[in-house]
């Protein structure tokens, strides 16, 4: 947190935990978009994106090109800020201190601390406290949830599996949040010292979820989502908004599936809504079976 | 439904996007029901609106396709109170400076600019004075906020901050580039529902004078 006065002049406190949190919030109930250039940002925001996730190659490309996937090139990043109003966000690799600080000084809006890309740290994520810019992350339950939020993060998202097109991940890893929490929030207070222990979690952010009933921070769901119905569904098992990668890009009609897809988040519980956004999309992308590609192709067990 | 529970006013929140909940839960706090807006059928039998932070792009957008932009638009214009923050603020304007077309409910003369203050970078939150709200200085929470360029004659500006105007209101309605549903004070939505209960009060009398007329 620091005095600001490079913003046009308005003097004010920066980075504080409600200015980092607030943008989150501010993007509920939306569709954020992974964008490779300008031109694909450009579409996204056209069809109602809340914001944009800007990365040199989408998650279905990264698994197919293998190798180490890095934080994307700046300007690159730098083209599609200039192309649209909406937030830009961009990835960096788990514990990668000066990926974040370079997308920090590129001014991007949030960073992904993402395990979508090679992690450069396989112990520690970012101490993302430190930063003016406000991280999201992602968790699989409950305790990594409330990991990567003591470590600072203003933002969960599920982890999914990404570039899959299979959205059985999301739901496993949106569910098992939302027992924890039901968990948590109906143990008496002695039994939250244990569920902490177990979890993995600092104490006084198990309190928080046993008084509150949720996450500290706005939980989003990604990896995996690729149609409409899957994007309300994510809605219906309780995110806060959706993620989608690979799902928009890699389908045969992006701006109609990209535009069906923020319909379909808003008005997720009107099936009939998402019926007529549903038709005549054209192919999604094609789709990988989780089993198929294992141990080692898992990206959901990047991070602890 | 009692009686007490039919006094209290029905505020409307825009609900394609954005911090709803936030605002159910300050517009509850000042003792309103709320109500969930996402299509023109929704806006019946509201005594007012909130249009809450968010994208507004994606309002525009979405509201837009589903008719709901333009049904609300004639309710705002023909009398309904409404209050907008940060994105909502934008909605209401009747002009964006220095951004592309986007659609808007429009209505309030006042010009903005969008992410006036910079990219998330610079977000920030500060005391604001607003005189309208008494002491002490709102907490203004500041998130790619927008602020006004210029007023029209009837636009009263509540607050000022860096020297540009951030809140203001007319006869019907209230905006503000900051954002007190992220916060515990009520002032601001209290100040807008009371304004809702005096004009339904107003018009329930106009009402009585018509039936005493005949």
């Amino acid at each position: 947190m620091s005095d600001d006065v490079a913003g046009n002049g308005a003097q004010g406190a920066t980075g504080t935990d409600a200015v980092k949190a607030g943008l989150a919030r501010m993007l509920k109930g939306g569709v954020i978009m992974d964008v490779v250039d300008a031109e694909q940002a450009k579409i996204a925001e056209d069809s109602g994106a809340c914001a944009v996730m800007a990365l040199e190659r989408i998650p279905a490309e990264i698994r197919k090109a293998g190798g180490v996937a890095r934080m994307s090139d700046p300007e690159m990043i730098m083209g599609i800020q200039e192309a649209v109003t909406i937030p830009v966000m961009a990835k960096c690799r788990i514990g990668h201190y000066v990926e974040a600080q370079v997308l920090q000084a590129l001014e991007i809006d949030y960073i992904d601390e993402s395990e979508v890309l090679t992690p450069a740290d396989e112990a520690s994520h970012v101490d993302k406290r430190a930063f003016t810019v406000p991280f999201v992350c992602g968790a699989t339950n409950l305790g990594e949830a409330l990991r990567r939020v003591a470590e600072g993060a203003a933002m969960i998202r599920t982890k999914g599996e990404a570039g899959t097109g299979n959205v059985v991940e999301a739901v496993r890893h949106m569910k098992t949040i939302t027992q924890d929490i039901r968990r948590v929030a109906s143990a008496t207070p002695d039994e939250r010292f244990a569920i902490a222990k177990e979890m993995a979690a600092p104490l006084e952010l198990i309190e928080w979820v046993g008084l509150h009933g949720r996450l500290p921070v706005v939980n989003f769901s990604a990896g995996g989502i690729a149609t409409p119905a899957d994007a309300a569904l994510m809605m219906f098992l309780g995110a806060e908004g959706v993620f989608v990668g690979s799902g928009i890009f890699m389908s045969e009609d992006p701006p109609a599936r990209a535009r069906a897809i923020v319909e379909a988040t808003t008005h997720w519980d009107d099936p009939e809504v998402v019926a007529r956004v549903s038709r005549g999309l054209r192919e999604a992308m094609p789709g990988i079976e989780i089993g198929e590609l294992g141990e080692g192709g898992l990206l959901q067990t990047r991070g602890w | 439904m009692s009686a007490a529970d039919a006094r209290r006013p029905r505020i409307g929140v825009l609900a394609v996007q954005g911090a709803v909940s936030e605002h159910e839960a300050a517009l509850a706090d000042v003792g309103a029901r709320t109500s969930r807006v996402r299509s023109a059928a929704d806006l019946e039998g509201l005594d007012g609106i909130v249009i809450p932070g968010g994208e507004s792009t994606t309002f525009g957008l979405v509201a837009g396709e589903s008719g709901l932009l333009d049904a609300l638009r004639a309710r705002v214009d023909d009398g309904l109170p409404v209050l907008g923050t940060c994105a909502g603020m934008i909605m209401l304007a009747s002009g964006i400076e220095g951004g592309g077309p986007q659609p808007l409910v429009g209505g309030m003369d006042i010009v903005v600019r969008r992410n006036a203050f910079g990219r998330q970078v610079h977000s920030f939150e500060a005391p604001v004075d607003v005189p309208a709200l008494g002491d002490p200085p709102v907490r203004g929470i500041f998130i790619r906020a927008p602020w006004i360029e210029r007023v029209g004659p009837g636009v009263e500006v509540l607050a000022e901050h860096g020297g540009h105007p951030v809140a203001a209101r007319d006869a019907t309605r209230i905006v503000a580039a900051f954002h007190p549903e992220l916060t515990d004070d009520r002032r601001l939505h209290r100040l807008f529902v009371e304004g809702v209960q005096e004009r339904s009060a107003g018009t329930e009398h106009e009402e009585d004078t018509v039936v005493g007329a005949q």
